[in-house]
């Protein structure tokens, strides 16, 4: 690794040659060529199309839940049991199966190959194994709606002993599949995430190096990174959980007597589990913004027609905090009776997140100062993200510190920061996403009414449906609870706010629709879109057909001669110029 | 955690040096009219990718064994750990375990100087001490469930069966790589055909031997 790097630090600039040629995997069959695919392309729609299908599932399991909260016991489908199990699945679904999938098996496998260069990457035959056991993963998670007793009911984290006691719903069967389930999509995405890696390493094309990487690659490299060091902590936990459940082990079980039961574990430590847990669940919540960091700042920079402000800042603010999401993790355990110097270590650790993060925001918001704004779809959802980003990223200052977070752990303030910061935030940049590289990807332009009706119900819907849910945390209204009971400290009015909640959630949840019909209907009747319409610089844009064909590029790759973000360069006639366009006087 | 946290304080150093490396003063937008910029070299590793990608998957496998071992200090301090007594034969398995990167070591070196018949000779007997060490850990199993100590019975136990399974379910898949490599020998490939194949093996053994040691160096001073 080292004397490569030395050598070509020594030449300097090596003179010009052949860019490397790869071998391509022809598939010669209509099902080798959609279905058992190894082109990153493909396997980016497959991945998405799951993902997106999976999602919905989520997005109908909160409906549920909010329908029991706002109008409580008005519906006789939802009882006790499946409102928790609904609470599980939504909360799983949405952060493993529907947002990392989406992120890093959607986005990077479309997007890491086609913007570093590269005609592929470089183990197609792995990718397509990534997607079919991702798949497999997803079935099996489905499934456990289907088994006796239903899905788990343990609450997202799984925590044990609750997960596996006769009291919580799908203890027998649920709670297995789930981690069976987890299992195979840590497997699957491993798979995957080597290919990211490799492929950002290995495959750019000439004259691509580091510093001329778009963010959004940079973003899901480092997601990548996260993901394929912390996933194997949500692996360790789900394989001695199951030995627990299935073997008798007591690793994570104490004594415990059940239904008036004793079991026959004893000596385990919860704890253990939680520290496993969270030392996957704290990263994960990167592995989920980074990428959406990355593209919020292209479409920022394409969209505002100005380089992105302070491109070496972003990069190493990408990997600060990559770094430090692992050394944050029992911010989330504040209330397990942890020894107060870790308290205060870890609450340290947490605010000094904020400083790479604060550099971002203040990077996104100078990046639009003085451009030339064009308030177009997928820029509005960037504008959006940067508004809930600080949001969410605000009370998590108040979550971080151990003193301020132990009267609201386990409150619906806990619920609205992780949803403003991690559920809203990412989804806005992934709706900008698709509506910014749906003209590429499909080859048509969306439809634009639409779009901006998804848009303002997305974006306000979502404060409605969040901001008030703030002062119901603060009030001690608590998480995960199927009926309030009656209480003192629960105002009467907290009802009517829950209902307002509730119909907000609605009409956002239908809304979601309008935008996989629009995704539909203009793939069929939407205007035909150019090679760039938006006069985008990085290579995605630069390919010779839209959509990319399999290779992705013509009969040369690309040579790179810029970094991305050449836009409104001084004296130029254009307010852009690819990375691919030669210096003036170089050709 | 400690010990993962070292692993990981460890690797996130190497990413950060390489980083530097590459992008420290580097000013992507200053564009410098006199040389040909579009010519500087990407600075892409030169490694074989399979190769890169081996090592990228070697750090995967070791985050996850320092979670295990991480996972089993933590456990081991509760009231009701009791140890269990290694079976002898472990030592012979090591010794198996040992021989067989030695071989494919050897078979490494020959795949390197074109020596076809020491290469298939290496290779072959790595297969062979490795499917004997997979078969010994099973008698260990088997006699620790005669002697009495059940997983479900201590925490050690479980521990003892978690790690040697874990560890045994790696060096199967390492077996799938090898015969891959030994299929293609048969087949008639020349040394420098596999030559990469028979290297990426010699590396996954060695870091699972390595992988083995610290185990069983673990739980026999626990």
């Amino acid at each position: 690794m080292s004397t490569a790097t030395t050598m070509h630090d020594e030449t300097g600039h090596v003179p010009p040659a052949e860019v490397e040629e790869v071998e391509l995997y022809h598939a010669k069959t209509w099902l080798g060529k959609y279905v058992f695919s190894q082109d990153a392309k493909v396997i980016a729609i497959q991945y998405g199309c799951t993902a997106i299908a999976i999602g919905m599932v989520g997005l109908v399991l909160s409906l549920m839940m909010r329908l029991q909260l706002g109008f409580p016991n008005e519906f006789s489908f939802i009882n006790p049991s499946n409102y928790i199990q609904a609470v599980t699945m939504h909360g799983m679904i949405m952060v493993v199966y529907l947002l990392t999938a989406l992120f890093l098996g959607g986005f990077g496998n479309y997007f890491i190959p086609i913007m570093i260069g590269a005609r592929d990457m470089v183990f197609p035959y792995v990718n397509m194994l990534s997607f079919w056991i991702y798949l497999l993963s997803v079935l099996i998670l489905v499934a456990s709606f289907f088994v006796p007793g239903g899905p788990s009911g343990a609450g997202w984290t799984l925590y044990p002993p609750q997960v596996m006691l006769e009291g919580t719903p799908g203890h027998e069967w649920g709670a297995i599949l789930m981690l069976v389930s987890l299992a195979f999509f840590i497997i699957g995405f491993t798979m995957g995430g080597l290919n990211y890696v490799v492929t950002v390493l290995q495959a750019r094309t000439r004259g691509m190096t580091l510093m001329r990487l778009p963010l959004t690659v940079w973003g899901i490299f480092m997601a990548t990174i996260l993901a394929l060091l912390a996933f194997p902590a949500l692996l360790v936990s789900a394989i001695m959980m199951l030995f627990d459940m299935l073997l008798g082990a007591s690793f994570f079980m104490p004594a415990i007597v059940s239904m008036g039961e004793q079991l026959d574990h004893s000596g385990g430590s919860p704890i253990l589990f939680q520290h496993l847990f969270w030392f996957f669940g704290h990263p994960e919540v990167y592995i989920v913004a980074l990428p959406a960091f990355g593209m919020v700042s292209d479409i920022l920079s394409v969209h505002a027609r100005k380089a992105i402000f302070g491109y070496r800042m972003m990069v190493w603010a990408i990997v600060a905090i990559g770094g430090l999401s692992f050394i944050v993790w029992a911010h989330h355990m504040y209330v397990s009776g942890m020894n107060p110097y870790f308290g205060f270590f870890f609450a340290t650790t947490t605010l000094i997140i904020a400083v790479p993060t604060a550099l971002k925001v203040y990077n996104w918001v100078l990046t639009l100062w003085r451009g030339n704004i064009h308030l177009t779809i997928p820029m509005l959802f960037a504008i959006g993200f940067i508004f809930t980003f600080v949001n969410g990223g605000l009370t998590g200052l108040f979550l971080g510190n151990v003193t301020v977070d132990l009267p609201l752990s386990d409150t619906l303030f806990v619920v609205a920061h992780f949803h403003m910061v991690m559920a809203v935030s990412p989804v806005l940049v992934l709706y900008g996403a698709i509506y910014h590289w749906y003209p590429k990807i499909s080859g048509r332009m969306f439809h634009q009414g639409m779009a901006q009706f998804h848009f303002w119900i997305t974006f306000v819907g979502s404060y409605a449906i969040y901001y008030p849910m703030h002062y119901l945390g603060l009030m001690g209204v608590p998480r995960r609870y199927f009926s309030m009971g009656s209480t003192d400290f629960i105002l009467p009015s907290a009802q009517g706010l829950n209902e307002f909640i509730t119909i907000a959630a609605i009409i956002v949840g239908v809304t979601q629709l309008l935008f996989i019909y629009n995704l539909v209907w203009s793939l069929f009747k939407g205007e035909k879109a150019s090679d760039n319409p938006w006069n985008a610089t990085t290579l995605e844009w630069q390919t010779a057909t839209t959509p990319p064909g399999h290779g992705n590029f013509g009969k040369e790759l690309p040579l790179v001669y810029r970094w991305p973000y050449d836009y409104s360069v001084p004296g130029e006639d254009i307010d852009f110029l690819p990375q691919n366009q030669p210096p003036r006087g170089a050709g | 955690m400690t010990i993962t946290l070292l692993f990981m304080a460890f690797l996130m150093g190497v990413v950060v040096w390489w980083l530097v490396k590459q992008t420290i003063n580097i000013k992507p937008w200053v564009m410098d009219d006199g040389v040909l910029v579009g010519d500087v070299d990407a600075g892409v590793l030169s490694e074989p990718k399979a190769k890169t990608g081996l090592w990228v998957f070697l750090a995967v496998v070791t985050s996850m064994f320092c979670l295990f071992i991480s996972a089993y200090a933590m456990r081991m301090k509760l009231g009701d750990w009791t140890p269990l007594p290694e079976p002898d034969l472990l030592w012979v398995n090591t010794g198996l375990l040992v021989l067989s990167s030695i071989a494919l070591q050897w078979a490494r070196n020959a795949a390197k100087q074109d020596r076809i018949d020491s290469l298939k000779v290496g290779l072959n007997v790595a297969g062979v001490l490795t499917i004997g060490f997979i078969v010994g850990q099973l008698f260990a199993w088997r006699q620790l469930v005669d002697d009495g100590y059940f997983l479900n019975s201590n925490p050690a136990n479980a521990f003892f069966y978690l790690f040697t399974a874990l560890h045994g379910l790696h060096i199967l898949g390492g077996l799938v790589a090898w015969i891959r490599a030994v299929s293609r020998l048969w087949r008639g490939s020349d040394a420098a055909q596999v030559r990469l194949s028979v290297e990426l093996c010699a590396v996954y053994w060695h870091f699972l031997l390595i992988v083995w040691l610290i185990l069983f160096g673990l739980m026999l001073s626990t």
